[in-house]
């Protein structure tokens, strides 16, 4: 980064987005601490769990829900309080930050797609699946994602609208669409989509570059780990597993080569080591512990999105927030469970502590 | 006095039977002059003793938000508190509120299902209208066509190349396959999507017809949104699949649609007289429902208030400790002593109510907390306080500059806008205000006017005196004034001449005017109130203004800081600190005064005897040149009184020698008396008989004189660790820190602070001057250049006009809102930091009692 380019962030950054970054900064400290989950663990009911989150950023969202509570209605007040959020700071935001903010969402709208058309292909219900889907991921045409038959019109009738079209276009043929695996084309948009991210972020440049830059590598790795793992003994051919990973992260490009070639944990294990940052994660990992590999991965994201408050003048503020939100309303939702379904002893298990 | 200092607080143990626990809190709560402790701090919120109340309240908040937002919706107005039936026990109340909610819900859903199909039925009326048009439409224009192109065929037998082909082959041969279609409603703003997704699941294989409706209210949620009745044609099963599924996609309703003219018809007539009966239906259970909910509003803010009166008593229950029977609540709570007779009997009432065998025990505590700052406002003092309070909180008892500020505030402010008309432009505002006080107590005026409304006394004073200071400067919107009679001066050769504006326009009318100046007619009696109408408009009229008013605030500066540091001496008299008397007190007044206080006695001595000294100067070579005020005989004129020199010097010598004794003794007397205490204490001896007393100890910040510093008064608090304060000890005078390093440095703050303070604070109050220069010179603006520089320059009676507005316009907005906004600003400023630097600590902590009074006034 030039001396030019960091005073001149320094100097006009507020000028456009000084505003929102202040209030996503308040929004932050409305976040969970580890005191609030020591208390949120000793709830007995799920009455308890909302009076408790009722003195918390919750409260205006709880406060008119009737009882008795349910988990889903507890965890879709939460998501509600996130959304509105996010939407207060989409109208509010300039650009590029609009568009950073609506990148931030394609990752939901995959989500979404992947969920309508499995779901239509099972025959659900639109419906019943429109309420599953993330709000943060809607867009206009999703209910009309059910309207087609095949791959290949689920292309031209509605995605051709919306921001994942290139990612369709640009990386699967209409044969592709048809026969892949619903799965793997997942992945695959997933793929083009961080790619697409990442691009964007460095054209961003400055501060937002670098650290979104270490966000989203993180990101894609992890990816790429879970996807070694969830292929390892399915049909999933090296070559194919490769055109899965982003084409960036830390294990780009010799630890992606070496992980295609992965046929068990503990290959992915001496791969992963030979990268320092991921080392330290799988020293704590004890041999053949592969169930507590997410949630340490967990905690090293929480542990880099909370990092990013630590710098000024960049979006990545943003990103976090709602990676913090998403992993507090998985917090409470497990907490919630473990209430609901008198399994206290394992509530500690499932938390990622944020602060 | 009683806003001088705050009121005197105890801290006082309750211990309230079980039983009667929550009548009694009630009781105190109707009293509202307690402050309770939480003594419960480390426990969570559903950990405490009455988290299910709290939960009951909180459902009962939630059906009593629900009713009030029905009531809202029907537009009931609701009944101001306190019907027949607002007495209901917590638990009746609760059976009754959950009865009235699925009574209601019920209602709704019902109503809501009868809306529905009534907006259904409106809407397939709209969809039988307006499709039916277009089906007329087309086969009207469909018969044109085909006469049209018949009659072109008849006209030339070689058809026309341009002419569309399949129309002229449809035209000519019917199709034999039998479109299919579907009608319904969509929103318009989705119809663009819509109509696209159409087009492109049905691969252009369709035909769309659509005509906006205007606003319909939507069968699903009730809310009325801007639709469109769209018509498509299709061809094919599989694409009537398709077409139905996007339909469903974007929430477009479909409805039944006949293609035979007379089943639209008869069609038509049933839907009009469903319509007709649903109507009746609808009208019925709305007034059902209407019935209930005058029923409820009735006693909605009844109940309100007693279920925010519930919630917040059990809050404060969760506050208080549970003895291990259970049998016994222990409260902590701060009661002004003054209040303590009421919160008596109001214990002595409850447990009568309560009829239990054991009534509450109340006794004070002793503590060494400091207590919260409680000072008893009116609706007058309120707004006054709230300027001292917006800086800090004062310490407990400690002099409350609030009482100064009622006068010095307005007062400070009038010297920045003194004019007359401004002030009664100002005055008619504040009135209306103070007099419509009533009303508009019980509107909510918005985020602006409810500011001027909370400090709608500030401004009445403001006025007052802005008006009183338009007076001395003699001044109504720039013009002078001859309320006090004519000018005192006139021309030395011809006292009949005064006006110095026409003396200046002609100059052979008075040369004398030019030479020596004008002259008082009759010596010794000046213009009686003010400022002589004889300089207005002058040449001079500035230099004498400003002279007049640079002199006048640093008199006014000097008194105001003055005040400030003898309000310290009342601080440090009631906290019994000698020692700070002594070494801060004294040398600051002596330093002050002798520098300052003395340049305000030659200010006054100036203006009593007319002497023409320069007092710049005499002030600079005070300590330039000490012991020379003439300029070695150079200039006689500066030489006001005889022993001039050599009382300056020992002013400065006095100023001097001051600066050492503010900064020295205090911190090492100080280390002396730490070092004698822990000498003490290393051996055990008897206690001096007034050590051991029982006596009133003051809360004091300064380890002060010895004594009864280690004796237990009942209010006794600890001398806070903040500051410059030597040893935050505990009242056990024991083992306490003393880090002498950091007192001294604080007392080097201090009194770095002060001196350098004493010069910049001085030139502080020249604002007092600058901005009164502002405000008059920018209404002389608007006045001359503006108004009279049309009106004189024979301007058309048009420009007159727009002079005018522009100058009503400028004079609102500029000098009544901007400058009287800068001038408060800049008088805010005066007491926080000039006056309040020199006494006031403002590190209390409120009084927030548990009171109903303010509990009402909360959102549920």
């Amino acid at each position: 980064m030039s001396f030019g380019e960091d005073t001149s962030e320094m100097c006009l950054f507020n000028v456009k987005d000084g505003f929102l970054e202040a209030v996503v900064r308040g929004y932050k400290l409305g976040l969970l601490s580890t005191a609030d989950y020591n208390n949120l663990c000793q709830c007995e009911t799920l009455e308890d769990i909302k009076l408790y989150l009722t003195g918390t950023d919750y409260g205006p969202y709880l406060a008119n829900e009737a009882s008795p509570m349910h988990t889903t209605t507890l965890v879709d007040c939460c998501t509600r309080k996130l959304v509105a959020d996010w939407k207060y700071m989409r109208e509010n935001a300039g650009e590029p930050m609009g568009r950073f903010l609506d990148y931030c969402t394609y990752g939901h709208m995959i989500d979404n797609v992947v969920l309508i058309v499995t779901g239509t292909l099972h025959e659900r219900d639109v419906q019943e699946l429109l309420d599953k889907c993330n709000p943060l991921g809607m867009f206009d045409a999703i209910a009309s994602l059910a309207v087609a038959q095949n791959m290949r019109d689920l292309y031209r009738l509605v995605l051709v609208d919306t921001p994942l079209a290139p990612y369709f276009s640009e990386n699967l043929t209409s044969e592709d669409l048809d026969e892949m695996n619903i799965e793997v084309m997942r992945n695959t948009l997933y793929k083009a989509y961080l790619d697409d991210f990442s691009s964007f972020v460095h054209g961003v440049g400055g501060t937002t570059g670098a650290v979104m830059g270490e966000m989203l590598s993180f990101e894609a790795d992890r990816r790429a780990l879970n996807i070694t793992l969830n292929s390892i003994g399915t049909e999933l051919t090296r070559d194919d597993r490769r055109k899965l990973y982003a084409n960036f992260g830390l294990l780009y490009p010799h630890g992606q080569a070496e992980l295609a070639v992965a046929e068990d944990f503990d290959q992915i294990r001496s791969v992963m080591e030979k990268c320092p940052p991921y080392q330290a994660i799988f020293s704590r990992l004890g041999l053949g512990e592969s169930q507590m590999l997410d949630k340490i991965l967990y905690e090293e994201e929480v542990r880099q999105l909370i990092n990013t408050y630590e710098q000024q003048f960049h979006y990545g503020v943003f990103y976090a927030y709602m990676r913090l939100r998403e992993q507090e309303i998985r917090n409470v939702m497990w907490i919630a469970e473990c209430v609901a379904q008198d399994q206290k002893n394992r509530v500690q298990d499932g938390i990622v502590f944020t602060f | 006095m009683e806003l001088f200092r705050s009121e005197e607080m105890q801290l006082c143990q309750l211990m309230i039977p079980a039983e009667a626990a929550h009548d009694t809190v009630a009781a105190l709560g109707e009293v509202g002059m307690l402050q309770f402790k939480d003594l419960n701090a480390e426990r969570t919120a559903f950990q405490r003793t009455y988290a299910n109340e709290i939960k009951r309240c909180d459902e009962m908040a939630r059906q009593l938000r629900f009713f009030t937002t029905e009531v809202e919706k029907a537009g009931i107005p609701v009944a101001p508190r306190l019907s027949s039936e607002g007495n209901l026990d917590f638990d009746a109340l609760e059976a009754k509120l959950a009865q009235l909610e699925s009574e209601l819900s019920e209602l709704n859903g019902n109503s809501d299902r009868l809306h529905r199909s009534h907006n259904e039925l409106l809407e397939l009326q709209l969809v039988l209208e307006r499709a039916s048009s277009f089906f007329e439409d087309a086969r009207s224009s469909a018969d044109r066509a085909q006469r049209e192109t018949a009659a072109a065929a008849f006209d030339s037998a070689t058809p026309d190349i341009g002419a569309p082909l399949l129309e002229s082959a449809q035209a000519f041969e019917p199709k034999a396959v039998q479109l299919g279609f579907t009608a319904g409603t969509v929103p318009v703003e989705k119809l663009a999507p819509f109509e696209r997704l159409l087009f492109r699941s049905t691969r252009g294989n369709m035909f769309l017809k659509f005509t906006p409706v205007g606003s319909v209210a939507d069968p699903a949620t009730g809310e009325r949104q801007e639709k469109a009745v769209f018509v498509v044609f299709f061809a094919g099963e599989r694409a009537r699949q398709k077409i139905l599924k996007i339909c469903e996609a974007f929430a477009a309703n479909r409805y039944p649609f006949p293609d035979d003219l007379s089943r639209q018809r008869q069609m038509n007539a049933e839907v009009n007289g469903r319509l007709r009966e649903l109507h009746t239906t609808l009208e019925a259970g709305d007034r059902l429902r209407e019935g209930v909910l005058q029923a409820i509003a009735l006693n909605l803010d009844g109940w309100s208030v007693q279920v925010r009166r519930e919630k917040a008593t059990y809050h404060t229950l969760n506050k208080l400790s549970v003895d291990v029977t259970r049998k016994v609540l222990v409260a902590e709570a701060w009661v002004p002593v003054a209040a303590k007779g009421r919160v008596r009997d109001a214990l002595r009432l409850a447990a009568l109510r309560a009829a239990s065998v054991m009534g509450t025990v109340f006794q004070p505590m002793i503590t060494y907390e400091p207590p919260p700052t409680y000072h008893q406002t009116s609706k007058f003092t309120s707004a006054f306080q709230g300027i001292v309070d917006a800086y800090g909180i004062a310490r407990y008892r400690e002099a409350n500059p609030g009482v100064f500020t009622i006068i010095t505030f307005p007062f400070l402010f009038a010297v920045m806008f003194g004019d007359i008309g401004h002030g009664i432009l100002m005055l008619m505002f504040a009135l209306l205000l103070v007099l419509r006080e009533k009303k508009m107590a019980k509107q909510d005026l918005g985020d602006i006017l409810g500011m001027m409304f909370g400090g709608r006394y500030i401004i009445l004073l403001m006025s007052v005196f802005s008006i009183y200071t338009g007076f001395v400067y003699n001044e109504i919107f720039s013009v002078v004034t001859t309320f006090f009679g004519r000018t005192r001066f006139a021309c030395a050769t011809d006292g009949s001449l005064t006006d110095p504006v026409a003396m200046m326009m002609d100059h052979s009318l008075c040369p004398s005017a030019f030479k020596t100046g004008l002259e008082m007619q009759t010596t010794g009696s000046p213009f009686a109130f003010g400022v002589d109408p004889a300089w207005h408009g002058t040449r001079t009229e500035l230099q004498y203004l400003n002279s007049l008013k640079m002199k006048m605030s640093i008199v006014l500066g000097v008194v105001q800081m003055n005040a400030g540091i003898i309000l310290s001496y009342f601080n440090q008299r009631y906290f019994a600190d000698t020692l700070s008397t002594l070494c801060e007190f004294i040398p600051q007044m002596i330093f002050l005064n002798a520098l300052f206080g003395y340049l305000c006695i030659l200010i006054l001595l100036k203006w009593a005897t007319g002497s023409t000294a320069d007092l710049y100067h005499t002030l600079i070579y005070m300590f330039l040149n000490p012991g020379d005020v003439d300029c070695g005989g150079a200039c006689p004129e500066n030489k006001m009184f005889p022993g001039q020199a050599g009382l300056q010097v020992f002013l400065l010598l006095a100023a001097f020698v001051s600066v050492p004794i503010m900064l020295l003794p205090k911190p090492l007397i100080l280390k002396k008396r730490h070092e004698k205490r822990t000498q003490q204490s290393a051996s055990y001896g008897l206690l001096s008989p007034e050590e051991n007393a029982f006596r009133f100890q003051r809360y004091s910040d300064e380890e002060s004189v010895g004594g009864g510093e280690a004796a237990a008064g009942h209010t006794r608090a600890p001398a806070q660790t903040s500051g410059a304060h030597a040893g935050g000890g505990h009242g056990d005078g024991h083992g306490e820190e003393f880090d002498f390093g950091e007192v001294m440095v604080h007392q080097m703050i201090h009194t770095i602070e002060f001196v350098l303070g004493a010069v910049s604070n001085t030139a502080s109050y020249l604002r007092l001057w600058a901005l009164s220069l502002a405000h008059s010179q920018l209404s002389a603006v608007f006045y001359d250049r503006v108004l009279m520089g049309q009106i004189q320059g024979g301007g058309s009676p048009f420009a007159i006009v727009v002079a005018f507005y522009v100058f009503t316009c400028a004079t609102l907005g500029v000098l009544m809102v901007m400058e009287s906004l800068s001038a408060f600003l800049h008088a805010l400023r005066l007491h926080w930091v000039e006056f309040q630097n020199k006494f006031y600590h403002g590190d209390g902590y409120q009084f927030a009692p548990f009171s109903f009074e303010t509990i009402d006034q909360e959102p549920l």
